[in-house]
């Protein structure tokens, strides 16, 4: 049975769901403009969420201080997302509203996530469209001079908005811009080439971060009122995914070890269409944008092991598996679905390329009816990146994809206020768990970070700093000094070690353990299996790491060690949340769930509940506390997208 | 894929710290493959050092795409190497030639100090846009998104220029180290849309007054920026920046 946590207290306002979020905000409590600069806001990460959020908050008269780790916070991994973002602006006529937007959200979760929560990031899609316009943002238009839009999986609406296949980075320009004419006013301060790697906790209380000035190598304390963590996903645990080299854990790892709950780890999303694995060398993996499904089809042999090349293989001969396995969403199933399906071809030996861990992604039909420039003009630039990768055209020959690891639906558990179990530390976009359940539908991660930054943290934060006590702190405090010197003390425990094997060689280890066991398919025995793994490569980890270099200088090995160090604690976590939710659920496909078809089979009864982790030591499991998701307003269904 | 094996010869630019004097040091990287990224490779040549017991070439990337602009330097004398229209991570070694010696420095501008081997500070770059980069609107206070009428041909324009990545190519390559390329990149891309209008004059008045300030060069017209660009930025837009910066002092 599931039984509510004490320790979870959601703050999910009652009353009709289309005015909850009204209700809500007019029950805040307001900090007057005048107090507004005595309190100082830390917002870690620059991304879309922690840009939008340092702007926001400085408009309204906040001091922020921002960090980073690149060097400048306009490199955040935001700006490499590709495809678009969602909003229920209903500019096509096509039958789209805030209810279907929210609908086709929390359905593409498998019903695991906040009907609240979703439908208040559904309300606030548009004014996300409206506030980007008047940054300046070129969306794409028609010739008519209105808005664009494109189909994205899962929906059968076209309501993405996009700027060509470069969404993430002129959305980011835009909030980073925003950021930095509240820099220009003296609001915001900012401090990049920075890593936060510790939290600093008084009285319960959030009040201070230690970071590493990843310039000099030394350690700062910096005081504040509240802590807002934007520090984005924590899929680069696999090693190969399509973020970028310095997405980490880190920043919400080391909350977690100071008391912030750790929310359903275990809902990792495989992107059906990303360029496959060439050699082991490979540092990274790119994704193609879910976009391209919206005219490329998805097809591999009908018969095993058909090396022919592409164009040599007639028409009744193909399987487009996508659409006969789902005639009504057919390329655009979600992703999750996608994801399996191509796996399922390729376990078959239906998969193509020298590996045979590859389908196709063709646009012959596209190019045949609608010209080459439709194409070009679309996509240009991923087919760019396609023919720069693989050194193969594929305005000629199809593309050839595979599934790689693109987002964490987890997250540090956050109340309806975004507020984390330690009171004062907040956290937004991809770090927290909040809106995507067990899997996130393409182009509402982009909404969700701007959602979060723009218009819910600047009402929710002033309501906690109008209801508590907050005395002045400085870093001299003992909790400040603590928590530095066990920073110190890790980073000299690193390098001490000079054992024989890399940080990297250990990242690709740990990478390959939760590719296999904590991947696409999870079973039993597999994760048992992975956990035993994962602690014996973490106690080789301890003993063997060589990391050269000292503390007192830029040194990235010893960056990433640390963050190595960490995606070895939290990928044991991936895998005991995995192995406790026994049923198939969006991302999160158990073998022993499926029905007889193979589709994931859901569990409601003892499983519709966000499973919240707390940390209780090294050397002590972590407790499992449950917050019930409760379905009022829709009625959770078998996902269906047949 | 690519079967055959490849080796490099490179000379890398050694440098402990902003202070320190530096120099080139040569290295050989064995058993490469040709479908390898460039960076990749210096992975390889990382974890040869680390086992070595040397101290790594530091050198900064993330996205590792093309689209983030952390990764940059010279490679043979040519700001992000030897392909047009790519930034570094997006160089493969199928690009290069077996046996082949590529020296490797960072961006060299006095406005861009290195920091370490080929990390260099583009921090001046951040200020220039603190100046003045952006439309001023509040959260909260816009309009209906399709209330602004924007011809298509107007939005592609001001994107291609609003794809710079903020890498500093164009500094680098530029023999003044003039930032003009992209001052003008952002200046454009805000001056072709209606959004920007109301404060054209003072946004140009106010970035190229930080851009002097940071000790970048001027620009007389060389052209060297432009054809490093990994986003092909056009230099037309620094004769756009040219006439809005006169038209505004005029104006004042
Ligand atoms: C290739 C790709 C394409 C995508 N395309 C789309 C799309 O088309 N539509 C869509 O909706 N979503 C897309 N996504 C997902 C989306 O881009 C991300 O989920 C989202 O941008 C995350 O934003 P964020 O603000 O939460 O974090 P991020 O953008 O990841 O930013 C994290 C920030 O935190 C900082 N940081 C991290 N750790 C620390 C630390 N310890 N100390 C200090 N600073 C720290 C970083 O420096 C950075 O500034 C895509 C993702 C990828 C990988
Ligand atoms: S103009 Fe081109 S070279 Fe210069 S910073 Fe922008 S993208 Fe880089
Ligand atoms: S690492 Fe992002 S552009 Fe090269």
């Amino acid at each position: 049975m599931i039984t509510a946590s004490p320790k979870l207290v959601s703050k999910i306002p009652s009353g009709p769901i289309e005015s909850r979020w009204t209700r809500h905000k007019d029950s805040l409590k307001l900090v007057s403009p005048t107090n507004k600069r005595k309190f100082t806001i830390l917002v870690v990460g620059t991304g879309l969420a922690g840009a939008s959020a340092a702007a926001s908050l400085a408009e309204l008269g906040y001091n922020v201080k921002a960090f980073c780790i690149q060097d400048s916070p306009r490199r955040a991994h935001s700006i490499a997302a590709q495809g678009g973002i969602n909003a229920a602006k209903n500019y096509r006529n096509d039958g789209d509203s805030v209810w279907r937007l929210f609908y086709d959200t929390i359905k593409g979760g498998d019903f695991r996530a906040r009907e609240a929560n979703v439908y208040r990031l559904a309300e606030l899609s548009v004014n996300i469209i409206d506030q980007c316009v008047a940054q300046g943002v070129p969306f794409a238009r028609e010739y008519g001079g209105l808005l664009d839009n494109r189909s994205f999986g899962g929906a059968q609406v076209s309501r993405t908005f996009y700027a060509r296949g470069q969404t993430g980075q002129q959305l980011l320009l835009g909030a980073y811009g925003a950021m930095m004419r509240q820099v220009e006013e003296g609001r915001v301060a900012l401090y990049p080439r920075r890593e936060m790697l510790d939290l600093v906790v008084i009285n319960g209380q959030a009040r201070g971060i230690i970071c590493r000035n990843l310039v000099t190598g030394q350690l700062e304390a910096y005081a504040g009122d509240a802590v807002v963590l934007c520090t984005g996903g924590y899929g680069n645990a696999y090693f190969l995914a399509t973020y970028a080299k310095n997405s980490n854990a880190t920043a919400i790892w080391r909350c977690y070890k100071r008391g912030a709950f750790f929310a359903n780890p275990c809902f990792t999303q495989i992107h059906p269409t990303c360029i496959p694995v060439t050699g082991d060398y490979q540092s990274k993996l790119t994704l193609m944008s879910e976009s391209l499904r919206n005219d490329g089809r998805v097809w591999v042999p009908k018969k095993k092991g058909d090396t022919r090349p592409p164009n040599e293989i007639p028409e009744d001969e193909r399987d487009y598996f996508l659409e006969r396995r789902y005639p009504s969403y057919g390329n655009l199933a979600p992703r999750d679905i996608a994801s399996r399906a191509v796996k399922a071809v390729c376990d078959e030996g239906r998969g193509v390329g020298a590996s045979g861990r590859a389908v196709y992604l063709d646009f012959s039909d596209t190019i045949r009816e609608k010209g080459l420039d439709y194409i070009k003009e679309k996509y240009g630039n991923l087919f760019e990146m396609y023919q720069h990768i693989t050194g193969e055209d594929p305005y000629k020959v199809p593309m050839r994809i595979y599934p790689a690891v693109h987002y964490t639906m987890g997250g540090l558990w956050v109340d309806y206020n975004l507020m984390s179990t330690i009171p004062g530390l907040f956290v937004l976009g991809e770090a927290n768990f909040s809106d995507h359940g067990a899997n996130r539908l393409g182009a509402s991660a982009l909404m969700q970070g701007l959602a979060d930054g723009y218009f819910i943290i600047p009402y929710t934060i002033g309501d906690y700093f109008a209801s508590v006590s907050l005395p002045k702190v400085s870093t001299d405090r003992d909790e400040f000094r603590d928590a530095q010197a066990s920073v110190e003390a890790k980073l000299k425990k690193l390098l001490a070690i000079q054992g024989k094997k890399t940080v990297l060689e250990f990242h690709r280890e740990l990478g390959l353990l939760l590719w296999d066991y904590v991947g696409m398919a999870r079973n039993a025995q597999g994760l048992q299996h992975a956990i035993e793994k994962i602690r014996a490569l973490r106690q080789e980890f301890w003993q063997n790491v060589q990391v050269p270099g000292s503390n007192d200088m830029l040194n990235k090995s010893l960056e990433m060690a640390g963050r190595v160090a960490d995606f070895l604690e939290l990928a044991e976590l991936m895998a005991i949340d995995a192995l406790h939710r026994e049923e198939s659920c969006g991302a999160h496909f158990r073998e022993e769930y499926q029905t007889p078809d193979g589709e994931a089979l859901r569990n409601d009864e003892k499983f519709a509940y966000v499973a919240a982790w707390e940390y209780k030591g090294d050397d002590q499991p972590p407790e499992l506390h449950q917050e019930p998701l409760i379905f009022e307003f829709v009625k959770p269904t078998v996902r269906s997208y047949k | 894929m690519n079967k055959k094996k490849m080796t490099l010869h490179l000379k890398i630019w050694r440098q402990a710290n902003a202070q320190a004097p530096g120099r080139f040091v040569l290295y050989t990287v064995k058993d490469l493959s040709p479908d390898m990224s460039f960076l990749e490779m210096l992975d390889v040549l990382n974890e040869e050092l680390t086992k070595k017991g040397e101290l790594p070439v530091e050198f900064d990337s993330d996205c590792r795409e093309g689209i983030c602009g952390t990764c940059g330097f010279v490679i043979n004398g040519v700001a992000h190497g030897p392909r047009r229209g790519r930034t570094v991570c997006q160089l493969y070694l199928r690009d290069f030639q077996d046996g082949q010696t590529v020296t490797l420095e960072p961006f060299r501008a006095k406005a861009f100090p290195v920091i370490k081997d080929l990390v260099v500070d583009r921090s001046a770059f951040d200020r220039i846009m603190a100046a003045g980069g952006y439309i001023s609107v509040d959260t909260g206070s816009a309009p209906d998104a399709n209330s602004i009428l924007i011809p298509k041909e107007v939005a592609e324009a001001a994107f291609d220029a609003a794809a710079c990545i903020g890498c500093g190519a164009c500094v680098a390559a530029c023999p003044n180290a003039s930032a003009s390329l992209f001052v003008s990149a952002k200046i454009a891309h805000l001056a072709l849309l209606p959004q920007g209008q109301p404060e054209r004059h003072r946004r140009v008045l106010k970035m190229v007054a930080q851009m002097d300030k940071e000790n970048f060069g001027n620009c007389s017209n060389h052209g060297e920026c432009e054809a490093v660009c990994p986003k092909n930025i056009s230099i037309k837009y620094i004769a756009l920046m040219r006439r809005d910066y006169l038209r505004a002092l005029l104006a004042k």
